[in-house]
């Protein structure tokens, strides 16, 4: 086949003499925390640390490129050593999840958490709180937050859309909706019970929403995509609602499954669903190459000897699968989806190859530090997960909507 | 297992034929006589269209024997004399309670809250020019949603709950405003905008209904899925007194409006102040959402379509058309809330969810036929 060879963006790897040393030195950094937990800053998780760390490494980047193409509009992407931006993703990545197993109404120090996931002695009051209660929670946050970035930066290449991103697409109501009904009409209560419905009603409406904005000959705009999610949205909303008056213990069970949490949840949802969330992120990871070409017009995609219809189609499946799966496991989160892929094309540039890479590690991140800023911030009680992430990702939207040509496109 | 009850036959029917009316009435409204003439009272003079007068005059039969249905329909049936007469002339009778208490405000309510909601929607479609940009699609709903779940779960004094919907719709509007303005105000900002503050709001609410006990949620849940349950003539007196202040504004603003879409530099050479009309429009115009929402909460679709739908059957928005929004509106939302309370009788349904269930489809047919507009 000829179109296998065609590479479209050619983007530098940067495998200077430099990036590899800087790639060794961390590498060798994380390898000793590693070996000496105690090594690791032992901040306090109040609640001016966290906000701040969380604040710096997710806003940091982003102003940095910012500075940075202000300064010379033809530099191209901030991050072009992927050596040793690939790494330092990781190792945040990586804090993140160390900030997790530590932070909350209950302060765990490095070597605790350290001996809960590696020695761990359940007469320990500390390990038994992280091996309980704190792992299973990053677990769920860190795949959940991967497959809503992945699954956003494949709909926004795919479709051409910046506002493609599952919460848009009504990927939160629809599983909210399945889930309600089943609670309401079959009396559900069990994790494997709610999966498969909250997995269902995702596909649904987003497939349902997608479809709706897309007729007509304008194609699916950022406008009608937007307003055709408020209005499915709004549409399942008032089902859902009038469901959870008629009966007050529904309401009831369903209130804290409605916020997107992901605290206290086990991780009966993550077993039954890894398979499936393991070959939609494989497979969303593969399609790099694929979504570049689409990314560039169908025309010039179907030129190039793609088959534009076989991509789309498995790239829906997989969008489907991915968002699904989230919803399922983490409950209704928003706006990861949305901000991540910006945030990293912002940083590397158009290459769909490196922005899924970098979603998959970064989304993570997002999730996980909103899920410790909700506990830390109003302590001893704890803000839910998708209520961080919204008051995160709202400006976030409207910051997109004002200050780039999102509107025009 | 809670099951519900299918349809009975002749509520499938009237559903139905709601539907199908909607569509009749607009189709049948191209035959009205559209005539304009000059009417002449002394010093006063009013140009007058002929369609509107013949399809206000029908709306206002449509409301009346809507009211009426409302006043005999219910689980326990009364005859339509008998009720009248409770209602009107021969009060403190058998049925007194029934009717002065349970139907005959709920109606009032409906009819009072349709109004204000569909007024709304007309100054906010005329003002941005786009059929698809009106309170309940852009959050100003939400707004007003947000203070009064929170009055409603703190277990704050009910009577400040008209007063924070206010301030909350009104604030919201505002800050849209502002966030979507840029060199000028263009409907897609406005209505991105407005889902992203939608969201944020969103969040705020989830948050109060998660930190609340679970009795308070469900007065705030039912509040907010726009029910007329339990509507007062207390709720009824907020709405009239709300309706007297704004509508007068209304009116006059309706003249400014009309310069105003002739564009920014056209109507500032024609002597309107337009940041101040526009600003004005926007108060009276979310004002309007706000009181409907305090009374009977976020009751989505009436302000989009019922401006769409008149706006089709006589054009433009002048000071007749708004009276006549107003009218297909109180219309619209009695009739919405007869078939939410009869169609799985005994069960009710919140009236949000008939006025979804009609609205939406509607929406989405305009946003696959309008999308050149965005």
């Amino acid at each position: 086949m000829e179109g296998d060879t065609i590479e479209v963006p050619v983007v530098e790897t940067g495998t200077s003499r430099r990036s590899w040393i800087a790639l060794g030195v961390l590498i060798a950094t994380i390898a000793a925390f590693a070996i000496r937990p105690e090594w690791i800053p032992e901040f306090r998780c109040s609640w001016y640390e966290v906000v701040g760390i969380v604040a710096v490494l997710t806003g940091g980047p982003i102003i940095a490129s910012t500075v940075a193409r202000k300064r010379n509009p033809a530099a191209g992407p901030l991050v072009r050593n992927h050596a040793l931006a690939l790494p330092l993703s990781a190792s945040v990545f990586v804090f993140m999840v160390l900030l997790s197993l530590r932070c909350g109404s209950l302060e765990i120090d490095n070597a605790t958490a350290w001996n809960a996931l590696f020695d761990y002695d359940d007469t320990v009051q500390g390990q038994i709180v992280v091996r309980e209660l704190r792992v299973p929670r990053t677990m769920l946050g860190a795949v959940a937050g991967a497959c809503l970035a992945v699954a956003g930066a494949i709909t926004q290449g795919v479709t051409r859309n910046p506002l493609g991103a599952p919460s848009i697409l009504g990927v939160n109501t629809g599983a909210s909706f399945a889930i309600v009904t089943a609670i309401f009409l079959g009396g559900v209560v069990s994790p494997e019970g709610y999966v498969w419905f909250a997995f269902l009603g995702a596909a649904g409406a987003a497939v349902l929403v997608y479809a709706v904005a897309s007729v007509g000959p304008g194609g699916a705009t950022p406008v009608k995509l937007a307003l055709a999610g408020v209005v499915i949205t709004a549409l399942l909303g008032a089902w859902t609602t009038s469901l959870l008056l008629l009966d007050q213990e529904t309401l009831d069970q369903a209130r804290f499954w409605l916020a997107g949490s992901i605290a206290g949840r086990g991780t009966e949802e993550l077993e039954l669903l890894w398979p499936i969330i393991i070959v939609a992120l494989v497979g969303g990871m593969s399609l790099g190459r694929q979504v570049n070409l689409l990314s560039m017009g169908e025309d010039v995609a179907a030129g190039l000897g793609q088959r534009v219809n076989l991509v789309r189609g498995s790239s829906a499946v997989v969008v489907v699968a991915l968002a699904g799966g989230a919803v399922a496991i983490a409950g209704p989160v928003g706006f990861i989806g949305l901000a991540i892929p910006h945030m990293v094309r912002s940083l590397v540039g158009p290459d769909y190859r490196w922005i899924l890479l970098y979603s998959l590690l970064l989304g993570p991140c997002l999730l996980l530090g909103a899920d410790v800023v909700g506990r830390v911030i109003v302590r001893p009680s704890e803000l839910q997960v998708g209520i961080v992430t919204a008051a995160i990702g709202a400006p976030f939207l409207i910051y997109l909507v004002r200050f780039t040509k999102l509107a025009e496109l | 297992m809670f099951a519900i009850a299918a349809p009975s036959l002749d509520t499938t029917i009237v559903v139905t034929s709601g539907l199908l009316g909607i569509f009749i009435a607009l189709r049948l409204a191209d035959f009205v006589p559209n005539r304009r003439f000059s009417l002449r009272v002394g010093p006063v003079s009013a140009l007058m269209q002929s369609r509107v007068i013949i399809i206000g005059l029908a709306g206002l039969a449509i409301v009346l024997s809507l009211l009426l249905t409302g006043l005999v329909v219910g689980d326990f049936p009364i005859g339509a004399w008998d009720a009248l007469g409770e209602a009107f002339w021969a009060r403190g009778g058998e049925f007194d309670f029934i009717v002065n208490t349970l139907r005959f405000p709920r109606v009032t309510v409906a009819i009072l809250a349709g109004m204000c909601l569909g007024m709304s929607g007309a100054i906010f479609q005329a003002l941005i020019n786009n059929p698809l940009v009106s309170p309940d699609i852009i959050g100003i709903n939400t707004g007003a949603a947000v203070f009064a779940v929170f009055i409603l779960a703190t277990g704050e004094n009910i009577a400040l709950l008209p007063f924070a919907a206010f301030f909350g719709a009104i604030g919201t509007a505002f800050v849209i405003y502002v966030l979507a303005w840029k060199k000028g105000i263009s409907g897609s900002r406005l209505v991105l905008v407005g889902v992203g503050i939608q969201a944020l709001l969103g969040a705020v609410i989830t948050f109060v209904q998660v930190r609340f006990p679970i009795e308070r949620i469900v007065a705030a849940a039912r509040w907010q899925a726009g029910s007329l349950f339990g509507a007062s003539w207390d709720d009824a007196r907020t709405l009239a007194i709300g309706l007297l202040l704004l509508t007068p504004a209304a009116f006059v603003l309706t003249q400014r409006l009309r310069l105003l879409q002739l564009g920014d530099e056209a109507a500032a050479g024609l002597g309107i102040k337009v940041e101040r009309d526009r600003l004005a429009l926007i108060v009276v115009g979310s004002g309007l959402a706000a009181v409907a929402v305090a009374v009977i909460g976020p009751l989505g679709f009436v302000a989009l379509l019922v401006p769409h739908m008149v706006r089709l059957m006589v054009g433009q928005l002048t000071g007749g058309t708004l009276l006549l929004t107003a009218i297909v509106g109180g219309a619209f939302l009695l009739g919405a809330d007869l078939i939410a309370q009869r169609l799985f009788a005994p069960t009710t349904l919140p009236a949000g969810v008939v006025t979804g269930a009609i609205g939406g489809p509607y929406f989405l047919f305009l946003l696959a036929r309008y999308n050149r507009a965005l």
